[in-house]
């Protein structure tokens, strides 16, 4: 059979590589160029525009300098740096003790603190600053315990990103809590030591590198945030609200580019030093370790159980009253349950419109990048050969973790606006928030198909190359059905982050795109705050409900497709 | 072939190695390796690799792990293109062809079956694509199965099987496309020792039957030895030796083959005379050091089962005194370890039989006449 076969295939063989090989290079190339133009020209457009004028001439560092020589730019950028700092160094312990509960107690009802704690990933960061604006704001029921509208200002901003943040910091800490060598423990206490010491030289340090990357992705989402400075940040300017009233009020683009690049600064930091952490976070659990399991102590689990009780219950007070305020009717005077609030087309012209462009926007970027994302790690991590085309895909994946959503909103303008883009059809289309949304979420997804498809055994192409299966089939037949739990998560983490997200966008809808959580901002300026957390609440109602349909489709697949796993 | 730059190996009876069975055969070899060399970046991954392979041969590419075996492997089977040299399979020149274009069959230490498949799919799964009927695939199925000793699990998923059932199929599926050519890449070295050994008389009595070529990597001597019609020893990338396992074994052509196939004891000398080496106090009779210049610093080596014991008159040649210094008890043979009159420093490894150690009482502690008979002895000039 396979001396039949040699004739064919020699002629390719004299080219230097099959049909497989030329189809996975220009996949590649493919991808990269979508790479290049949803990523890589819009910073360049930024960075570009940073050193122009307002009329497009070279100006050199004009720009920088009259930034830094203009007080309240500079107070923004310190009020910034301030609330980050601040917030993150409440966020590191609360959620440090909440997840070392979660993972090194016996405390019971852990799945539901662990539910608990993560429904704020469900909501724009709009919502707890709504919220806020109800309980503390100026109708606020105890708005005496933030006299004079002292909530409008960075007390404001610091509780709602406590409540933004709590779960991504958890997230993380949960995972370098819970990969714990109980023989560690084990020699601990062989040695006779005692149990804060045990903490301080054990449990600690193994936590350390977590800690680290925790502290980071903290202080780079609250000084990227633009949700809730602007809701609830009064008059105290930071960089993001900056960035908005440059771009959108003065219309000075130079100066907007220019605070783009500046807060880049510390996420491209943050995004640098995760890397490096993470690293040395793998290689600190061996293959030969032993996971640890926590014993019942009584003392230790009610003292954990009553705290998680406690942070447990501000979330959900936070929560529970962003969800109230919209069926109530004139808050907080007359608390009669109402709908009226949904009735958008009180509030503004386009009515009920942008939650269905949110949806539209939130399918098709999660279906097309899902697609996208997943066949490009592929060809990133199983092609053969073509190492520095792969290579320089891979970066660019990367590259969106580091750049902050209004930053890549602000370099799609300039790119996609530009008078000789033949790309310039798409600007203030569905397309663009699409294509924009995918972008901006582009590296996690890309890590997270990257890690599934690590996990598959890496002869597979090799196999099939010798069985002369062209790669495609086995991608079809093998790849992508054990993928399928991860490709599923990919879909709902675009699909939940292109509802809720409100940075990069904001610059890029059009008169008939306008999405669900630029219309929240809309609505709070123009002082409807009933109509906002209206809008709020669908949003995270669909976010919920979207997550809910999840497990209990990833349940129904995982009988269906992979019972295989079951020995 | 080539002895590479180690230590110069200096043998004039080493039989340089070309396949043993073309001169029988007069055929041309299957597969044909000319001056192959691979870099990564600034490392040198193989060099000046030269080798042939005789139709329905059995090779064994031996060395320690980072020696280059697994990489040679894979650039015969194109998954790894070597930065020159070239491939000829059956005649056709394949240097430059992708996998998909070549005739090999290849099994991996992971086994690399696909687990969301079951064992019938994974063994049809080359065949599929041949768009053979689907009738002819489930009966070339079932008979790859009959053939790898497990007819019955064609409806398991690969996670019900246990490791040497999991190669087991892997290899039925390698072998179900009738490739010319089957690679093994530490097809063994994941299982426990008993399945190995179960398996390595498995997949010989499988080659002997089907009689297809075969390549397989191994840093196990014991599985080369006993699998293989002839080793190809590499260390850093080159080739040490080509030769059968006998070959090997007996007539190691560097330290480094002798150091890593088998024990060996090596002793520093100096030779006295064309043919004589001196040991110390001792002059030794040394066939292998017929070649070399009086004066010459070498290494002399000789197995620990090849010391005699018995039947030691006064003029036995290479007649020498030792101690016991300890005795390590081995189950079916004791290692002992003794010092040399002539060589007080050395240390010297003996294999004495329990018949042996019976017979003579030996004890740590005694001193007793040893032999070290001339035509086991190989020499190394020292670099």
């Amino acid at each position: 059979m396979a001396t039949a076969a040699a004739p064919a295939v020699n002629l390719r063989a004299a080219r230097g590589f099959g049909r497989d090989e030329l189809v996975q290079r220009g996949a590649i190339l493919l991808l990269a160029a979508w790479l290049v133009v949803t990523v890589l020209l819009p910073l360049w457009a930024l960075l570009s525009k940073s050193f122009e004028s307002a009329d497009g001439k070279w100006v050199g560092l004009d720009n920088y300098i009259t930034y830094f020589s203009t007080p309240t730019l500079i107070g923004s950028l310190w009020n910034s740096l301030f609330v980050s700092a601040l917030t993150t160094a409440i966020v590191l312990p609360l959620a440090f003790l909440y997840a070392y509960a979660l993972t090194r107690s016996r405390m019971p009802a852990k799945g539901v603190f662990q539910a608990i704690s993560l429904v704020p990933i469900l909501a724009p960061s709009l919502l707890p600053a709504i919220a806020l604006v109800y309980l503390f704001g100026n109708q606020g029921i105890f708005k005496s315990w933030f006299p004079d509208g002292a909530i409008y200002g960075w007390p404001g901003i610091v509780i709602a990103q406590v409540f933004y943040c709590f779960p991504h910091a958890l997230m993380i800490l949960v995972t370098a809590l819970s990969t714990a060598d109980a023989r560690l423990y084990e020699a601990a206490n062989a040695l006779g030591a005692k149990r804060w010491r045990v903490f301080w030289t054990v449990t600690l340090p193994g936590a350390r590198y977590g800690v680290i990357s925790a502290g980071f992705v903290i202080f780079t989402l609250v000084i990227t945030d633009f949700g809730i400075a602007k809701v609830i940040g009064g008059q105290f300017g930071v960089l993001a609200t900056d960035i908005y009233k440059q771009v959108i009020g003065q219309q000075d683009f130079a100066m907007g580019a220019v605070v783009g690049f500046i807060l880049l600064a510390p996420a491209v930091l943050s995004f640098a030093v995760d890397r490096l952490v993470q690293r040395k976070q793998v290689a600190l659990l061996s293959a030969r370790a032993v996971p640890f399991t926590p014993k019942p102590r009584f003392g230790r689990d009610a003292v954990l159980f009553l705290y998680c009780a406690g942070v447990g219950g501000l979330i959900l007070a936070i929560l529970g009253m962003a969800l109230w305020a919209p069926f109530i009717k004139y808050w907080p005077y007359d608390l009669a349950f109402t709908l009226a609030n949904f009735d958008f087309y009180e509030f503004d012209s386009s009515g009920w419109s942008p939650y269905w462009v949110s949806l539209q926007v939130a399918a098709w970027a999660s279906v097309i990048g899902t697609t996208v994302v997943f066949l490009g790690a592929y060809l990133v991590e199983k092609s053969r050969g073509f190492g520095w085309g792969r290579g320089i895909a891979h970066f660019m994946a990367m590259m969106p973790l580091a750049v902050p959503g209004l930053v890549l909103g602000l370099g799609y303008i300039f790119f996609f606006n530009a008078k000789g883009n033949p790309l310039n059809f798409l600007y203030a289309t569905l397309a663009i928030l699409v294509v924009n949304t995918i972008a901006h979420f582009y590296t996690v997804a890309h890590l997270t198909a990257v890690t599934a498809l690590k996990q598959i055994d890496a002869e597979f192409e090799a196999v099939s190359a010798s069985l002369k299966v062209p790669f495609h089939v086995t991608l079809w037949r093998v790849t992508i059905p054990i993928c399928l739990p991860a490709i599923l998560d990919i879909a709902i983490y675009i699909f939940v982050n292109a509802m809720t997200t409100v940075s990069a966008v904001i610059f890029l809808y059009g008169a008939n795109t306008k999405p669900a959580a630029v219309m929240i901002v809309h609505m709070d300026e123009a002082g409807q705050i009933a109509a906002a957390a209206a809008m709020a609440a669908l949003i995270v109602a669909t976010s919920a409900g979207v997550k809910v349909l999840h497990v209990f489709l990833s349940r129904a697949l995982s009988r269906q497709t992979q019972a295989w796993r079951r020995r | 072939m080539k002895d590479g730059n180690g230590p110069a190996a200096v043998s004039p009876l080493e039989p340089r190695a070309g396949p043993i069975h073309s001169s029988a055969t007069a055929e041309p070899p299957y597969l044909v390796v000319r001056d192959l060399a691979k870099a990564f970046g600034n490392f040198v991954a193989l060099r000046d690799i030269g080798l042939d392979v005789a139709k329905g041969e059995f090779v064994c590419f031996l060395g320690p792990s980072g020696c280059g075996k697994t990489t040679l492997l894979r650039c015969i089977a194109g998954l790894e293109s070597q930065t020159t040299g070239t491939i000829r399979q059956a005649g056709r020149d394949i240097s430059r062809a992708p996998p998909a274009g070549r005739d090999f069959g290849i099994v991996f230490q992971s086994y690399a079956l696909f687990p969301n498949l079951t064992v019938s799919a994974n063994v049809g799964y080359g065949l599929r694509s041949k768009r053979m009927k689907s009738k002819a695939i489930a009966a070339r199925v079932a008979e790859m199965l009959a053939l790898v000793g497990m007819p019955d699990a064609g409806r398991k998923y690969p996670a019900q099987l246990s490791g040497g059932q999991q190669q087991r199929v892997a290899l039925a599926r390698a072998l179900a496309i009738e490739p010319g050519l089957l690679l093994l890449d530490e097809p063994l070295s994941a299982l426990d020792a008993r399945v190995r050994v179960r398996l390595r008389h498995e997949i010989k009595s499988l080659h002997r039957r089907l009689g297809i070529t075969t390549i397989m990597v191994t840093h196990d001597q014991e599985e080369a030895l006993t699998m293989a019609d002839r080793i190809v020893v590499m260390n850093h990338g080159v080739i040490d030796q080509i030769g059968t396992p006998e070959e090997i074994y007996r007539r190691p052509a560097t330290p480094f083959v002798a150091d890593f196939v088998g024990t060996m004891n090596f002793l520093d000398g100096v030779v006295a005379a064309p043919g004589r080496v001196r040991l110390g106090d001792a002059e030794l009779v040394c066939a292998a050091a017929e070649g070399l210049a009086p004066a010459t610093a070498v290494r002399v080596s000789l197995r620990p089962e090849d010391i005699r014991v018995r039947d030691m008159g006064p003029d036995v040649p290479n007649r020498l005194e030792a101690t016991i210094d300890d005795i390590e008890f081995m189950g079916s043979f004791c290692r002992a370890d003794l010092t040399l009159a002539a060589l007080p420093g050395a240390d010297l490894r003996a294999d004495f039989s329990i018949n042996l150690m019976r017979d003579y009482g030996l004890a740590p502690g005694q001193r007793l006449a040893i032999a070290f008979p001339s035509d086991r002895l190989r020499v190394y000039a020292k670099p």
